[in-house]
C-alpha cells in the first residue's frame, strides 16, 4: 500500500462507534445530511441500478434512499456485521469491489477517518463504472474549530505543552484537488456549514461520545484527560464562543464531494484552435491581432 | 430498492459478483461448504457470517 502517513488509530475509532451504538446513538446530523444526500441524488435525472454505501453511521442512509426509484439495490459496507443494515464489512481503506462493478458510491460522515483518503478515492473511482457516481459528505473545514481553540488554550496554560484533542479537516479546496488527482471528471466540492448550540461544553462532548466522534488521533495524549485542563477548557469556550443567550456554538462543516467517472457522453473541453466561431463576433468587439497591447 | 432480502445465512449471489479480494482485487472463490470466500493470490480464506462478507484481511483464515 501507499505510504500514507497515518494519523487515526481506526481500531480505536471502530470500538468507540461500537460503544456509541450501546450508548445512546446522536444521529441528528447523520439524519440531516442523509437526507441532503436523497435530496442531492433526486436532482440527478439518471438510474444507479447498484449502490454502495461506504461506512456511514447507522441504516439512516439505506432508510433515506429506501425510496428512490433510481437505486435498485443498495449494498451498505460497514466496519462491523453488528451495525444496522450491514450487507459487508470492509474497511474503506482497502475496498472488495471489482473494477466497474457499481454505478454509485455515497458515504455520510465517515471519510474523514480515513487515513489514505487520495488511495480510498482511487479505489471508489476504479469500483464505479463509466459516468458512475460518488457522492459524499464527510466532517471537513472549520469543524469543531471552537473545542480545538479552547483545548489547545487549556493545555497550554495548566500542561505548558499541547496536544491535539481534534481532529485535522480537510479544506474544501484541497478535498476538491483530491477528486481531480483520483481520476473523477466534473468534480464538485462545496461545504454546508450546520452550527450547533450546546448549553454547556459538557453537552457537546456527549454528544460527540454518541456519535463514536471522540478522539481517536494516534498522537492524542494517552493519559486521562485531567479535570483542572477539562474545566478551564469548559471556561475558556464559555468566555469565547457563547452567543448572547449564553448558548455555545459548535461549528459543523458538511463538506460534500462528487465526481463521475469518465465517460464519452459527459461534457468535454473543445481541442483548442476548434472553434468556428469568433469569440469577438459573439461579444460584438472588433478582434485585435494577437501580440498587440491593449490599453496602451 | 433491496437491501437485504435474503435469508439470513446465506449470501446474496448478487453481492458474490462483484466482490473481489480487498488486498490484490484478484478474483474469489465461493466454498458454500464452508462459507468463505477464498483469495488464491492472497492465501486468505475470507468468513462469511450470517450471510455478510467479512472482507477485511485480519478476519480472514491463512491458507497454507
Amino acid at each position: 500500500m501507499s505510504g500514507a502517513p497515518l494519523i487515526f488509530d481506526r481500531k480505536l475509532l471502530r470500538i468507540r462507534q461500537q460503544r456509541a451504538r450501546k450508548l445512546e446513538p446522536v444521529t441528528f446530523l447523520t439524519e440531516q445530511v442523509a437526507q441532503d444526500l436523497a435530496e442531492r441524488l433526486r436532482a440527478v435525472v439518471r438510474a444507479f441500478p447498484l449502490a454502495v454505501d461506504l461506512g456511514s453511521p447507522g441504516d439512516t442512509v439505506p432508510h433515506e434512499l429506501a425510496e428512490e426509484p433510481a437505486i435498485e439495490r443498495l449494498v451498505a459496507v460497514k466496519a462491523s456485521a453488528a451495525e444496522p443494515g450491514c450487507t459487508v464489512v470492509a474497511d474503506e481503506e482497502l475496498l472488495p469491489f471489482a473494477d466497474a462493478s457499481i454505478d454509485l458510491a455515497v458515504s455520510v460522515l465517515a471519510l474523514h477517518t480515513v487515513n489514505d483518503l487520495p488511495g480510498t478515492l482511487v479505489q471508489i473511482r476504479r469500483a464505479l463504472k463509466p459516468d458512475g457516481l460518488f457522492l459524499a459528505a464527510l466532517l471537513g473545514g472549520d469543524t469543531l474549530t471552537e473545542l480545538r481553540q479552547s483545548f489547545a488554550l487549556a493545555e497550554a496554560e495548566i500542561m505548558g505543552g499541547v496536544s491535539p484533542h481534534v481532529a485535522p479537516f480537510g479544506d474544501v479546496r484541497e478535498l476538491g484537488a483530491l477528486l481531480q488527482r483520483a481520476g473523477f471528471a466534473l468534480p464538485v466540492a462545496d461545504v454546508d456549514r450546520v452550527t450547533v448550540r450546546y448549553s454547556s461544553v459538557f453537552s457537546l462532548m456527549h454528544d460527540l461520545r454518541g456519535m463514536g466522534a471522540t478522539n481517536v488521533l494516534l498522537e492524542r495524549r494517552r493519559q486521562p484527560l485531567r479535570r483542572t485542563t477539562l474545566l478551564r477548557m469548559a471556561q475558556l469556550y464559555a468566555e469565547k464562543f457563547a452567543d448572547p443567550d449564553g448558548k455555545l456554538r459548535a461549528t459543523f462543516d458538511i463538506v460534500w464531494l462528487s465526481g463521475w467517472v469518465p465517460h464519452p457522453s459527459q461534457q468535454q473541453p473543445l481541442r483548442p484552435g476548434s472553434a468556428r466561431t469568433r469569440l469577438a463576433d459573439a461579444l460584438g468587439v472588433v478582434e485585435l491581432p494577437a501580440g498587440d497591447k491593449t490599453g496602451r | 430498492m433491496t437491501t437485504s432480502d435474503s435469508p439470513a445465512d446465506s449470501v446474496d449471489p448478487k453481492l458474490l459478483e462483484i466482490l473481489v479480494c480487498p488486498v490484490t482485487k484478484g478474483p474469489l472463490e465461493y466454498d458454500a461448504a464452508r462459507q468463505e470466500l477464498i483469495s488464491r493470490a492472497a492465501r486468505l480464506a475470507y468468513p462469511i457470517r450470517d450471510g455478510i462478507p467479512i472482507m477485511l484481511p485480519e478476519e480472514a483464515r491463512r491458507l497454507d
